[in-house]
């Protein structure tokens, strides 16, 4: 058994153009890049980072210029590494004369699963992915959720040990989304390997053990979400109730309010002055929380680091 | 083999759904249509004229699908990205390239077999009953499935090589020099010099030569068609697509996706 279920070395991506392609983009350059069994590895970067090159790589639809990479200890050369790995490409798109139920049987018949076996995991799947009403609906009638969803379903229909999906959340409204995160959760708890890549860093956040950032086609760091921005706190966040009059309590000044509520933000050795303080006034506190510079920071940063790629920034989340 | 006959299989189910068999009826308009007006302006001559005109339109509207459809096999599915899942399937390049050329000719097969019945029911009317002879109208039809073949081939090669315009345009020309092949092989200019005459005959070797399919005078005249000649168009055939269809899985085997 491979220490790593997922690793590349010195991965790299050139792309000829210009007049007879005599000219070189680099999209990856040197990729070294390890993800352990069970985990929830998340691939972070802007678009035209080289998420989805990697990942195109990693399921040989496109071929290195050079390094390698393997995925469960066989080379990305070997088809039969694809037996036990589930793929869910970007903004995915089938044969819109199918319907949900078609695709999925006719994806299927690769892994050599019984006819029976077949109709049970396409319902299982499709009820797991909220299209058991629509399963005899053409694909070309699908909106772009529920294209999505039937790649999740095609993903992991074959109970695959290894999970790769570009951009799980992309096209999703929220409740979908919400899905895809149960979905991936729930693959960590059968302790199936999922490398993810997004750009929306709310959801690496809530759902990665480890996160790879990537851009201008270098990795930039991996780590768990807290390694990569710093654990260290940079204050504390205070949200209390407030009825009485507020030259009782003087650090109001410096309050904001939000509805009801008035939110301060202290630093951690003044904490409990404030507290008490509080207290004395009669303020009511709702909560204490840590203010921890985000990912999404940590991510705005290195991307404004890196200009050329700055105009392609797209953040959402938190 | 499993995974080709699933590929060919979805194939032919795509054609199907996308009403391709549906240029059926502008086959079966054709025939109705030729077997009134033949009756009425042709004295003896019926067979000829509705087994020239039904052979010609097998053929030529085979045609029309094996170049439009065959170049959209492998460019359609990069196009539409449906590629994408299909490939991180346990499923070899090869396997899909040979899956859909088979999944085409299947198409092509119930296609031709449906206007076979069409025109053996207009000769039925213009001249009853049918004689021995009439069967090699079959034969016809069946030497056209393959030089279809052929073509289908050709347009999956050049789909993996170019983009779809001019993968159309190269089969079209390949189609039409491979008519010509037979006579660029015998041809004898005075003013050629043997350099020349030697590459010409070279480059005819190459070329499909479509006048091995083509018996169509001869069965529109009634006339008999030697076994021999099927056998060898079959085999010739058949080595022409294996050729081409290694070709073209070369090619796609290290075609990076967009």
């Amino acid at each position: 058994m491979a220490k790593y279920v997922i690793e590349t070395e010195n991965l790299s991506k050139e792309y000829p153009y210009g007049f007879l392609n005599l000219k070189k983009k680099t999209s990856l350059e040197g990729l070294n890049l390890q993800v352990e069994q069970g985990e929830v590895f998340g691939f972070l970067g802007p678009n035209g980072a080289g998420k989805s090159t990697t990942i195109k790589l990693l399921m040989s639809l496109i071929f290195p210029t050079s390094g390698t990479a393997r995925i469960l200890g066989k080379s990305i050369e070997d088809v039969s590494m694809h037996q036990d790995v589930g793929y869910l490409p970007e903004q995915p798109y089938f044969y819109d004369y199918l319907t949900a139920a078609e695709v999925l049987d006719y994806f299927a018949r690769f892994h050599r699963l019984t006819a029976t076996d077949r109709r049970a995991r396409v319902d299982r799947m499709l009820k797991k992915v909220g299209l058991e009403t629509a399963k005899k609906i053409q694909l070309r009638k699908y909106s772009k959720g529920m294209l999505q969803r039937v790649g999740m379903a095609q993903a992991i229909l074959h109970d695959p040990q290894v999970v790769v999906l570009d951009e799980p959340m992309s096209g999703l409204d929220p409740l979908g989304r919400r899905e895809v995160r149960d979905i991936i959760l729930e693959l960590k708890k059968e302790g199936r390997t999922v490398l993810f890549s997004t750009h929306i860093l709310s959801d690496a956040e809530t759902l990665c053990d480890r996160v790879g950032v990537i851009v201008g086609g270098k990795l930039r760091g991996v780590g768990t979400p807290g390694e990569i921005v710093g654990i260290a706190a940079q204050g504390m966040e205070i949200l209390f109730e407030f009825t009485g009059e507020a030259k009782n309590l003087p650090l109001l000044s410096g309050a904001t309010k939000t509805g009801e509520l008035f939110r301060v933000q202290v630093a951690e050795m003044e904490l409990y002055a404030t507290l008490d303080q509080l207290k004395a006034a009669g303020a009511r506190i709702r909560s204490v929380a840590q203010i921890k510079p985000t990912l999404e920071e940590f991510f705005v940063n290195l991307v404004a680091a890196d200009r050329a790629q700055a105009n392609a920034v797209e953040v959402s989340g938190k | 083999m499993r995974n080709v006959w699933t590929v060919a299989t979805n194939a032919f189910r795509e054609a199907v759904r996308d009403r391709v068999l549906y240029n059926l009826v502008f086959f079966a308009l054709l025939m109705i249509g030729a077997s009134i007006l033949v009756g009425q302006i042709s004295i003896g001559i019926e067979q000829t004229v509705i087994v020239s005109l039904g052979l010609t339109a097998t053929s030529v509207i085979g045609l029309m699908i094996a170049i439009f459809i065959g170049v959209g096999l492998v460019s359609k599915e990069m196009d539409k990205r449906t590629l994408y899942a299909l490939l991180a399937k346990p499923v070899e390049r090869w396997q899909f390239l040979i899956g859909k050329f088979i999944g085409l000719v299947m198409t092509l097969a119930v296609n031709t077999a449906m206007m076979a019945a069409g025109l053996y029911a207009a000769l039925w009317v213009v001249k009853h009953p049918l004689e021995r002879n009439d069967a090699y109208v079959l034969v016809a039809v069946y030497l056209i499935l393959l030089k279809l073949a052929i073509i289908v081939a050709l347009a999956l090669l050049f789909s993996c090589l170019t983009t779809p315009f001019l993968a159309i345009l190269f089969t079209v020309g390949i189609y039409v020099a491979g008519v010509f092949a037979h006579d660029l092989r015998t041809v004898q200019a005075v003013n050629l010099s043997d350099g020349t005459m030697r590459l010409m005959r070279g480059i005819s070797y190459v070329l499909p030569n479509f006048e091995n399919f083509n018996v169509m005078g001869a069965v529109a005249h009634g006339e008999a068609v030697a076994w021999r000649l099927v056998w060898q168009a079959t085999l010739y055939a058949l080595l022409y697509c294996a050729i081409v269809l290694a070709a073209a899985a070369a090619v796609f085997s290290r075609r990076n996706l967009k």
